[in-house]
């Protein structure tokens, strides 16, 4: 009794309305609920297919799509993935270049997001111009050049060159996601440790670094989901079939000049989006906020 | 890093009593270059890895650089940017991505705003709805054109199967070999990833607006659709535009989903800029003109990014 005259005390519209539901607004109601089940079908409904498509088996692929559902559920797909295709090797590539770039990204930005926002630094303004346009920046317009220096150079179909390359996509975001989790620490944090005589390197390391690790975190797994998205650089830089990331494994799997195998295709596709699918749902949150914060700077 | 500056380390200046201005100074001189010295990793490598190349492009495309055809790097003159116009594949590819700039571009933002306006609206289960319609954003690019290719697989495809049992027409369709069908399974797959991008930026953005302003827009008796065009609207403005530079500049750059669905086919048809510059590099070997194709598309982008400044100042300017 008491509980329900709290809420509705806390919302009166609300709860009128749900003691006398005109046919209209009866009506209303059904339909928003029927339009976002149908966004949550639309945005679901592909990977249902994609998972049914990689238990099926060769035989069952050749005869089309008979049904909804699954008929006879093989995981062999998958064993053929990581056994004849060796699907594992592109997989581990990927996790490594990801998470070189995510822990280079979140060095330089943590260094440049703080010189930003606590250093008396001069044209402020033009290195915030430079790291959006940078943000802005066409991908393809690197490759060309890059490629030609790479091969002088000896970074070409190496890993460290991809790393390099692939920091185009999260430098400008994660300086902009530093430089604002910078911001909102009190000041009287880093003076206190000055004036006992730490270094600014230090006070950074050990005392801002430990109060913005929410943010660090943060910055460091979009760093991570947006390396992991990275199909062009991966395919230009890249030329030993062993030294290919996931995303572009999966393009040259199941491809054969008389037919596509889908079966096999689909199920790295499973195998690939599972870990950031499962990212996605504890740490929603965390991401959604980064994303948003980064781009309204 | 090998830097130990002490900003409040007793300083060497002749005398520590001195006025406080000149100690002040030094302080302030010792934050500036400690201040430079941080920044400098992050501006290396973007020059490295963005003015560099453009750099590299420029020079390349005013010089013949055909590696099937060497001799390379004499004066070419701006020979590489004739044959953009003159020959039969760079004008097509630019009215094609620019066509599909703008329709999925005003698709994504349609329904991303729906969206945004509906997940903005309280109700049990919304967290788990926003879950599931995000979902495909995070996932790669690659993903997406991969699992819609497979979606509109005449003999895998969910479509075809769809059709067939509903005994409507078209159900022996080959989506991808035609040109308006495939377009509009490029736009699907587009859309598909990126209108929860679009549906999460305007989310944010409705969310900083205080409910407040509608309790009196309702007391002075607005209609829900005057309170959308007259308060909702105006107050998304910046993460509107936020939202519409991003995704426009995303879109004018599509290569993944092309590359893997259609390869710009069937004939040229679903060619686009990246994509053709990809094939300069890789199937041509001519880097002058790759370098003029990839300075078009920074051109390109450059001016589309200053048209949406312009129209968002003038609009300000105006309703101020």
């Amino acid at each position: 009794m008491s509980a329900a005259s709290e809420a509705v005390l806390r919302q009166p519209r609300r709860a009128a309305a749900k003691k006398i539901l005109t046919p209209w607004q009866l009506a209303r109601r059904t339909g928003f609920f029927a339009l976002l089940a149908v966004f949550v079908i639309v945005s679901l409904f592909p990977f249902y297919w994609i998972v049914i498509t990689s238990l099926k088996t060769p035989q069952e692929i050749n005869a089309g799509t008979t049904s909804l559902l699954p008929g006879h559920i093989t995981v062999s797909n998958y064993i053929d993935d990581f056994t004849q295709n060796d699907f594992l090797r592109p997989l581990l590539n990927s996790v490594l270049v990801c998470g070189c770039t995510m822990i280079i990204t979140v060095v330089i930005a943590a260094l440049a997001g703080y010189a930003l926002s606590r250093t008396a630094i001069r044209a402020k303004g033009l290195f915030l111009a430079f790291i959006l346009v940078a943000n802005f920046f066409p991908v393809i317009a690197m490759v060309g050049p890059l490629f030609t220096v790479y091969r002088r150079i000896g970074l070409l179909d190496t890993y460290p060159g991809l790393i390099i390359a692939d920091l185009i996509y999260t430098l400008p975001l994660a300086t902009y996601l530093m430089s604002s989790y910078f911001s909102q620490i009190p000041r009287s944090l880093e003076e206190a440790a000055l004036v006992d005589g730490s270094t600014r390197l230090r006070t950074l390391r050990k005392i801002v670094i430990p109060v913005a690790m929410p943010g660090v975190f943060t910055t460091a797994i979009l760093a991570f989901m947006l390396t992991w998205n990275d199909f062009l650089l991966a395919l230009s830089f890249m030329t030993t079939p062993s030294r290919f990331t996931a995303t572009v494994a999966i393009v040259t799997l199941g491809q054969s000049p008389y037919q596509t195998f889908y079966n096999l295709i689909d199920a790295a596709v499973v195998i690939i989006s599972v870990p950031i699918a499962l990212l996605v749902l504890f740490a929603q949150r965390r991401i959604v906020s980064g994303l948003t914060a980064g781009s309204f700077r | 890093m090998a830097a130990s500056e002490h900003t409040i380390a007793p300083s060497g200046s002749p005398s520590g009593a001195r006025t406080g201005t000149g100690r002040a100074r030094t302080l302030l001189g010792r934050d500036r270059r400690f201040g430079y010295l941080i920044i400098a990793p992050l501006i290396i490598v973007l020059l490295v890895i963005t003015a560099y190349p453009l750099g590299y492009n420029i020079w390349n495309s005013f010089h013949h650089v055909d590696y099937l055809l060497p001799p390379l790097g004499a004066w070419a003159g701006v020979s590489n940017y004739e044959k953009l116009f003159t020959d039969d594949q760079f004008v097509p590819a630019l009215l094609h991505t620019l066509a599909f700039t703008v329709v999925s571009v005003v698709v994504e933002t349609v329904i991303g705003l729906s969206l945004a306006l509906a997940l903005n609206k309280r109700f049990r289960g919304r967290g788990i709805v926003r879950a599931a319609i995000f979902i495909p954003w995070a996932v790669p690019t690659v993903v997406s054109a991969e699992l819609w290719r497979t979606m509109f697989d005449p003999q895998q495809g969910f479509v075809n199967y769809l059709l067939k049992e509903l005994h409507l027409p078209l159900a022996t369709t080959t989506w991808l070999d035609s040109t308006w069908t495939a377009w509009g399974a490029i736009l699907i797959a587009d859309a598909w990833r990126n209108t929860p991008f679009m549906a999460i930026v305007l989310l944010a953005g409705l969310q900083v607006i205080p409910s407040d302003i509608y309790e009196a827009a309702r007391i002075d008796g607005a209609s829900a659709w005057q309170q959308f065009w007259r308060l909702t609207l105006p107050l998304l403005k910046p993460a509107l535009m936020v939202a519409l530079i991003f995704r426009t500049l995303q879109s004018f750059f599509i290569f993944d989903v092309v590359y893997i669905m259609t390869g710009g086919g069937p004939g040229t048809s679903t060619n686009v800029l990246a994509y053709l510059n990809y094939k300069a590099f890789f199937a041509l070997f001519d880097y002058g003109y790759g370098g003029a194709v990839s300075v078009a598309l920074v051109v390109v982008a450059l001016i589309i990014a200053s048209a949406y400044r312009w129209v968002f100042r003038t609009d300000e300017a105006a309703t101020a």
